[in-house]
This record gives C-alpha cells, sequence and structure tokens, in this order.
C-alpha cells in the first residue's frame, strides 16, 4: 500500500528496518516481523502490560504504540534482558520468590520492576503496588511478585555498594 | 547421566517451578506465539442479534480485500463436517451459526487472510440480516417460558444421566438434577423454626490474559492442533468424532498456557480451525482478542432459594435447596457443573433432611461453564449467607453455630457418600485463631464501622474420570515423564515430577516432563476441577512405581543382589552390551465411583475425595458512602499433605484473589441480551492495588488415604468460601444483608439507605 514507510531502529542493541503501515502497532511489528515472543498482546487496550516494551529507555505499552513512531528509537524486550545462561537480579528475585504462575504476564512485570528500581532504588510498599497497578496478572502472583520485587531492590542495592 | 541418589524426600520441598526460567527470560512456549509457514490467519464475523434467524449474511465486500483468502460461513464447514454441532454433555453447538443465532456475539463466518489485520478489517465489511426472535436472558424465567433456545435436545451419548432428556422439544431446560436424603417435607412440618432465603450471583468471565488461541494443521491425511486447551484428549476425540476419523488421525498438542481457569476446556476454537484447515489445505490460526473472550465462556448467573428447619437446640434439621443456572445458549458442560455443585449445595453440614434440585438453563446468552470450583462458589454464597443470617436470628454464635452443625468425618454427606479426610473441622479452628474470634473486636466509629465474618465451603471432584502416564528411564539413567496434565500456571510440572522423583529417589529438577501430545502422551481426562494432583499424580505414582519394579526385574536378571548401588547406565551396559535401551513404566489410575440413583440422586461414592475452603474477612466500611475495604483476608483450604508447599500456598492465594474479584468488581452486564461491559476498561479484574493489607494463606494438612503420598487437589478450594466471608463481615458492621453478587460501594449504600426507610430509586 502506498503509505507504507520504512523504519529503522535498534532492537535488542541490533540495528534493524522494515517497512510498516501508519496504523501498525509496535506489538504487531515486533511479533509479527522480528519474532519476539516476549512482548504479548492480551488486552490490547493499554491496561494490562503484557505487550510491555522499553522505548528509549521508557517503559511502553506497545499495542496501543504506533510502530512508525519507532523510527530512529532503541526498543529493547525482555529478550535483551539477561539470558538463560545469566538472568539479571531482576529475573533471578522473580524465580526465587515464585513471583510467576502461568508466565504470561512476567516479562511486562520484569520491566516495569526495572524502570522502577533504576528510578527508585529503594521503594516502599506502596510505592511498588502503586508503580506495577498498571500490569495485571490473572494468576494473581501479586503477593509474590511484592516480595520478589523488594528481595531485587536488596540485592541490587547490596551490589552497588562499594567495596 | 544417572541423577545422584537424594537421600532428601522429594515430596515436600518448595522447588521453584521447572520452568521458571524460560517465563522470566520470555522465551516460555505459548500457542500464542506459534507461527507455521503458509500460515492463514482468521477472523470472526459475529451476531448482534441475542436470538434470531439469519436471512441474509453479505460477504461480497470482505471477499474483495486484498489479502483475504477466503470468507467461510457453515455451509463451506459442512462440506467437511456434515454434521457440525460439538460438545461435551450435549451436541447442541454449530461450528459456525447455522441458519439461527442464540447470542449477541455468536459466531457467523470467519474472514481468513494472509495477515491478521488484514482478516479483521475485511470481517468490519460483512454485514447480516436477521429475523429477530424474542429472547430469554433469566435463568427462572426461561424455565417457563414460550421461547426455546433450541428446538430439540440433543444429549451426547456419553452421558448415562442425560438420556431421559434426548429428542425432548418446548423445554429450556438441559439437567434437572435432583436429590432426596430422608424426609424433608416431614421435617419442616415438625420444625421449631424455619428460615428461607433468596440469593443471586452474576455472570462472569475467567479472563485468561493468553486469550483463546488454536492453530490447525492439516496435510498428509492427518491434522495437527496446536491449541491452549486444558483438555488436549477431549480436543482428539471430539474433532475424530465430527470428522468420522480414528482418533489415531488426529494429533493435539498444547504449550504452556497463559492461564485457563477452566475456560479453555472441550471444544473452544479447535473445531473451527480443524475445519478451516481442511478446507483450505494450509495451518489456521485464530487468536480471539480480550473483548472476544466474553462471548466465548463465562461462570453462571445463579438463583438460589433456600430454606432450612432448625431446632431448639440450634441444630439444623432440615434443608431444601433449589438452584437455576443460567447457561446461555449453548451447554458446555454447564449440566455438569449443575449436578456436582448439586451435590454439595446444603453446604459441609450435617443435616438429616434434604432435598436439592438444580436446574441447567438454556438463555440467549455466551454460553456458561466451569470456573474455578465448578459451581461450588455460587452455591456457598448462598448457604454461607443463610448460615449466617440464621445464627444471627437465633442469636448464636456464628462459628458456634458452624461447629454445632458441621460434618465431621465419617457421617455421612447428603448424597449418601461417607466424608473422610477432611480438614472442616480443623479449618474452622484455624479461622478462629486466625481472626481471634473469641477476642474483643474493634468496631470502629460511626463513620468507619468494623466487621467480621466467616464462611465455609466444600466441593465435590468430577466424576468418574481417569489419567495415565508413562515413566521412561533412558540408557544413561535418566527420567522422562510422558504426562497429559496441562500446566497453565497451577505448577502441575514441577509437583508430578516431584512424586515421580520421590519413588525414583532421584532428583525431581533431573526429570522432563513431554507436554501433552496426544500422539506421545496418554489419555487424560483433562486439567481440571482441582483433580490433577490427586489422578494424575496417582498414576505418575504407579509409573513410577511399574518402572522401579522393573529396574529390579533386571537387577535380579543380571543376578545382583536388590537394592544393589550399581548405576543405570551399567545395568544397561551389562543387559545390552553398551549404552542402550530403555525401561518404560506405565500407571493408570480410575478411583472408584458409583453412579447416583436417579430418583433419590443418592451415590455411595459420589467423589474420590472432597475439595474444603475456608475464608475469614474484616471489613471496613464507609457510612456515608458504602466504601467498603477488606482489611483482613484470612484462606485456609485443606491440602491433603502437600507435594509443593510454595506452590499449594500459591493456588490458594491465586484462588483467593480471583474470587474477590468475583465478589467486589466483576460482574458482566447485559442489556437487552447485549453486553455492555466485555473489555478489561469496563470489567474490572484484580490488581496490586486491591490486595488486601493482611493477607493470610494457609491450610490444613488432612492426609487423603489414597492421594499420591497423601495429596489432594487445591486448585480451587480458595474460592469456595470467600464471598459469603466478605458479605457477612459486611453485614455484622453495618447491619445490612446483600443478597446479590458483586458486593459493591454501591449496592452496600442502597442497602443502608432502604434499611434506615429511606431506600434510593432503582436505576
Ligand atoms: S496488550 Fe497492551 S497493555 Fe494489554
Ligand atoms: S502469571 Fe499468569 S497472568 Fe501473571
Amino acid at each position: 500500500m502506498s503509505n507504507t514507510r520504512t523504519i529503522r531502529f535498534t532492537l535488542n542493541g541490533a540495528p534493524v528496518k522494515t517497512d510498516v503501515e501508519p496504523h501498525e502497532t509496535l506489538v504487531d511489528v515486533l511479533r509479527q516481523r522480528f519474532n519476539i515472543g516476549g512482548v504479548r498482546e492480551s488486552c490490547g487496550q493499554g491496561l494490562c502490560g503484557c505487550c510491555t516494551a522499553i522505548v528509549d529507555g521508557i517503559a511502553v505499552s506497545s499495542c496501543l504504540f504506533l510502530a512508525m513512531f519507532a523510527d530512529g528509537t532503541a526498543v529493547d524486550t525482555i529478550e535483551h534482558l539477561g539470558s538463560s545462561h545469566r538472568l539479571d537480579p531482576i529475573q533471578e528475585a522473580f524465580i526465587e520468590a515464585g513471583a510467576l504462575q502461568c508466565g504470561f504476564c512476567t516479562p511486562g512485570f520484569i520491566l516495569m520492576t526495572k524502570q522502577l528500581l533504576d528510578i527508585h532504588p529503594v521503594p516502599s510498599d506502596d510505592d511498588i503496588r502503586h508503580y506495577l497497578a498498571g500490569n495485571l496478572c490473572r494468576c494473581s502472583a501479586y503477593p509474590e511478585i511484592l516480595a520478589a520485587v523488594k528481595l531485587a531492590a536488596r540485592r541490587r542495592n547490596s551490589a552497588a555498594e562499594p567495596a | 547421566m544417572t541423577p545422584e541418589p537424594m537421600p532428601l524426600s522429594q515430596v515436600g520441598r518448595s522447588i521453584p517451578r521447572l520452568e521458571a526460567s524460560a517465563k522470566v527470560t520470555g522465551r516460555a512456549e505459548y500457542v500464542h506465539n506459534l507461527r507455521l509457514p503458509g500460515m492463514l490467519y482468521g477472523k470472526i464475523f459475529r451476531s448482534i442479534v441475542p436470538h434470531g434467524r439469519i436471512t441474509q449474511v453479505n460477504v461480497s465486500a470482505a471477499r474483495a480485500v486484498e489479502g483475504v483468502h477466503r470468507v467461510v460461513t457453515i455451509e463451506d464447514i459442512r462440506s467437511i463436517i456434515p454434521n457440525p454441532y460439538f460438545g461435551p454433555a450435549f451436541h447442541d453447538q454449530p461450528i459456525l451459526a447455522d441458519h439461527k443465532v442464540r447470542f449477541a456475539g455468536e459466531p457467523v463466518a470467519v474472514v481468513l487472510a494472509e495477515n491478521y489485520r488484514v482478516a479483521e478489517q475485511a470481517a468490519g465489511l460483512i454485514t447480516a440480516q436477521y429475523e429477530e426472535l424474542q429472547a430469554v436472558d433469566d435463568e427462572v424465567e426461561a424455565v417457563s417460558a414460550s421461547v426455546f433456545v433450541h428446538d430439540e435436545l440433543k444429549p451426547a451419548s456419553t452421558f448415562a444421566d442425560l438420556q431421559h432428556l434426548k429428542g425432548q422439544r418446548g423445554t429450556n431446560v438441559a439437567l434437572d438434577y435432583r436429590l432426596r436424603h430422608g424426609d424433608a417435607e416431614a421435617a419442616f412440618a415438625a420444625a421449631d423454626q424455619v428460615f428461607e432465603h433468596s440469593f443471586r450471583t452474576q455472570p462472569v468471565m475467567h479472563t485468561p490474559l493468553e486469550p483463546f488461541v488454536s492453530v490447525a494443521d492439516a496435510a498428509n491425511g492427518r491434522l495437527t492442533i496446536h491449541t491452549a486447551s486444558q483438555s488436549p484428549s477431549f480436543v482428539r476425540i471430539e474433532i475424530a468424532r465430527l470428522l468420522g476419523w480414528a482418533e489415531n488421525r488426529v494429533r493435539v498438542k498444547t504449550a504452556h498456557l497463559g492461564g485457563g481457569f477452566g475456560s479453555k476446556l472441550y471444544i473452544k476454537l479447535e473445531a473451527l480451525v480443524a475445519a478451516l484447515s481442511l478446507l483450505t489445505g494450509r495451518p489456521v490460526k485464530i487468536s480471539l482478542t480480550m473483548e472476544e473472550q466474553f462471548f466465548m465462556v463465562t461462570r453462571h448467573a445463579c438463583t438460589l432459594k433456600i430454606k432450612s428447619a432448625v431446632d431448639k437446640n440450634g441444630r439444623i434439621t432440615a434443608r431444601q435447596c433449589k438452584t437455576w443456572w443460567n447457561g446461555g445458549a449453548y451447554a458446555d458442560i454447564g449440566p455438569r457443573v449443575t449436578q456436582k455443585a448439586g451435590f454439595t449445595a446444603a453446604g459441609p453440614y450435617d443435616i438429616e433432611n434434604v432435598a436439592l434440585d438444580s436446574y441447567a438453563v438454556y438463555t440467549n446468552r455466551p454460553p456458561a461453564s466451569a470456573l474455578r470450583g465448578f459451581g461450588a462458589p455460587q452455591t456457598a454464597w448462598a448457604y454461607e449467607t443463610h448460615t449466617d443470617l440464621i445464627a444471627e436470628a437465633l442469636n448464636i454464635d456464628k462459628l458456634e453455630f458452624r461447629r454445632r452443625n458441621i460434618l465431621r468425618n465419617g457421617r455421612p454427606q447428603a448424597t449418601g457418600t461417607v466424608v473422610r479426610d477432611t480438614g472442616l473441622e480443623a479449618i474452622l479452628d484455624r479461622l478462629a485463631e486466625r481472626l481471634a474470634w473469641d477476642q474483643p473486636f474493634d468496631r470502629g466509629s460511626d463513620k468507619l464501622r468494623r466487621g467480621r465474618g466467616i464462611a465455609i465451603g466444600f466441593k465435590a471432584i468430577v466424576a468418574p474420570t481417569t489419567s495415565a502416564a508413562i515413566v521412561k528411564i533412558n540408557a544413561d539413567g535418566s527420567c522422562t515423564l510422558y504426562c497429559g496434565t496441562v500446566d497453565m500456571g497451577q505448577g502441575s510440572d514441577t509437583c508430578m515430577t516431584q512424586i515421580a522423583a520421590e519413588v525414583l529417589n532421584i532428583e525431581a529438577e533431573s526429570i522432563q516432563v513431554i507436554h501433552p501430545d496426544t500422539d506421545v502422551t496418554p489419555y487424560d481426562m483433562g486439567t481440571l476441577g482441582s483433580r490433577s494432583t490427586f489422578h494424575m499424580g496417582n498414576a505418575v505414582r504407579l509409573a513410577a512405581e511399574d518402572a522401579k519394579s522393573k529396574i529390579a526385574a533386571l537387577m535380579a536378571e543380571l543376578n545382583l543382589p536388590p537394592g544393589s548401588n550399581v548405576p543405570l547406565v551399567e545395568l544397561f551396559r551389562r543387559k545390552y552390551g553398551m549404552q542402550a535401551g530403555n525401561i518404560i513404566g506405565t500407571g493408570s489410575f480410575h478411583p472408584a465411583y458409583a453412579k447416583p440413583d436417579h430418583q433419590t440422586g443418592r451415590s455411595p461414592q459420589v467423589t474420590p475425595f472432597w475439595g474444603v475452603g475456608g475464608t475469614g474477612a474484616e471489613v471496613e466500611v464507609d457510612t456515608e458512602t458504602g466504601q467498603f475495604r477488606v482489611t483482613t483476608l484470612v484462606n485456609v483450604v485443606d491440602a491433603g499433605v502437600p507435594i509443593n508447599p510454595k506452590l499449594v500456598q500459591q493456588q490458594i492465594s491465586g484462588a483467593a484473589i480471583m474470587q474477590f474479584g468475583f465478589t467486589v468488581s466483576e460482574n458482566m452486564v447485559f442489556h437487552e441480551g447485549q453486553l455492555t461491559n466485555g473489555s478489561l476498561a469496563d470489567y474490572k479484574i484484580p490488581g496490586l492495588l486491591d490486595l488486601p493489607r493482611n493477607f493470610i494463606n494457609e491450610w490444613v494438612e488432612a492426609r487423603q488415604h489414597d492421594g499420591p503420598f497423601g495429596a489432594k487437589g487445591v486448585g480451587e478450594s480458595a474460592t469456595i468460601a470467600l464471598s459469603p466471608a466478605i458479605g457477612n463481615a459486611i453485614a455484622d458492621a453495618v447491619g445490612v444483608r446483600l443478597t446479590e453478587l458483586p458486593l459493591t460501594a454501591e449496592s452496600v449504600y442502597r442497602a443502608m439507605q432502604a434499611a434506615k426507610g429511606k431506600p434510593l430509586p432503582e436505576q
């Protein structure tokens, strides 16, 4: 179609380009063109956080984010945070605290937790509840998610202390 | 490598889920992510009227869209499947609407395109005309209505107790379960006091975050279905029946499920994608949107009437319950919910005379089915609110009244089945302890009143069902478990490996689990109704024991003394002269069951075990607005002996929060047959901010004598009694009784105003 435009961005550290139409969302482009499985579409309305991706360092609901706006940005997904060989401390904390059941919402929670801890290294219980209020978990692993965020914060802070 | 023998017991370890690392890295497989070469995407066009004859479907504009491969209606489906009706209890549901629509949102046509968004856009161009028929909405009115959702009842041959309904016309009742125990009428006539109340529950939806998704791939005379399903074995049987094929030509595979909760059972999208793939010769995928999920399956709305006779000593002498289940347009498993929840509709009390009637009713709404509790939470809403009301009227402490009447182990329940291995009394004790029930309670101020409530309930487990498993010992001594239980987040893979590992004396984490694939994994009835830990757990235990005895036989054959510590790999080497071969252990489990008598509804063996849960709540109610906050929520379930305590704990808290949503916010609102709030924007499920501050989740151990290592299922137990506990706490705080779910600030405020003699106008 005539409105197609070529966009270029950095995806999980590697430069990529693709042709998109004006109405295409980032979640579609990441999933369909780049086989990114850690970004999922659930509510499609910006309400659940399953489609969370990081654009230029800021978490967005990629179901509401038009792909064209990703042109020239750096896009990161859960696939860029740790690997099965070396997990991020937040991922480790989610495993240890048992902060997941079906796992469908988990990448979104982990990416939001990272952003939370980057901004507020020592969040209060209230901070965590409010910051993660836009992420839904139908399995309701919420008590364990709270515990995981606190555990991750402790780990990051003790690792950050000068030796 | 031969895993090191483990001195530590594998059962009782709180190991993290085996797939936790795949899930935190976003690499776990879901059908949501599956793409096959040449795959077409389907988008469903849906009815906008709740009941009507289709006079025309115009698909030409959709067909003309660039990138559209084909538009399909029921006529096309018939060329593949001549009798395109499916369902677990009734063969009543057409794969696409068949000249008639029975609820607003019913699939009428499907657009297939190379790209999902193209299919979506083209589906928006389809139009249909209907000759509208009067619709039935209410489950009680539907019983005597002159409008019939189905012309004729078509029970599946699998359920003996539905056969008397075959061919019936002029009715909306899809099952009338009745139970008669003792002589309730005589007891009411002789009673000191009689209490009678009515209750209602609202329709709600499972809302798994991975919406329904299925992919079918027809090739080379076979059909492979990749589906987010809780019951792959059933899918295979039903698809084979529809096609008239042998079961072995159909292969059904699952991956991790992004939640299920009872929604992804039986046939959902599978029959449709199967027909579409056979029609086109290409793989076809259909994924629903969140909005569309509301049209797939729901939890029954109910009307419940309950009446009790009580003697001078505060003993319940008779109880009568009538329950009408709003089953929607297609029966799905509703008749089973009606019957199973019917068994326990009088509550966990020792009552000599019981009369129960439970009706599965067709209406022009989206189909209703099982949702985490198989109907038990609806019946408990009625009997536990009723129980509180009686105690209040008799001026007996609410805990004491329950203790006086509770069913004790060894006593027959209303069905005649003797209750055993339950933690009913222990749960009441624990709730009392956690709430400090015998201590003075701070009742708050005039503006902010405080109250507390308890409730307890139980459920029968779906029966008769069977599970089978295979344990394979490989030539290096490693172990692979083939098990048809679907891990949808509950952690069944982990729990099953712990059971196998316990028998084989190896480390659970060293076992690989093969996910459900009907070409490979043996039959399992389905992952539902808290049955897997008990049924599949026993099958896995038996399979591991079989493997173990074969290892012993091999040792004997090699002239090794029993218990010799020669590594397994060495046994295989000695036997075959090299690292080769394997040992296959099989296990199959089918607990005893006796069909209820059709006249009395009774049976000496109606359930393999009982699911039991209790809840205690403390609330704070703002008397000026009706706003309330649950400040303390205590859930205690009977967990048998937990295989993995951490996973058990999560099942309790997860079930409790889910039911909390069904109690205080979730409600599918219909207006003239149309759903008005079918999206997460208008249908609120719980988030982190809804979590009660003081949230306690525990279990009591009540060893299940025939469970695997004493275990029983726990996935639903915490849903059963939660709603009435909160309702009872609100009543304790402000003295008003809500009889209808959900409990909202508005309903509390309305009730308080009505109690003051200043009722608000209805909306
Ligand atoms: S899918 Fe984007 S927020 Fe729910
Ligand atoms: S773990 Fe299932 S939705 Fe969060």
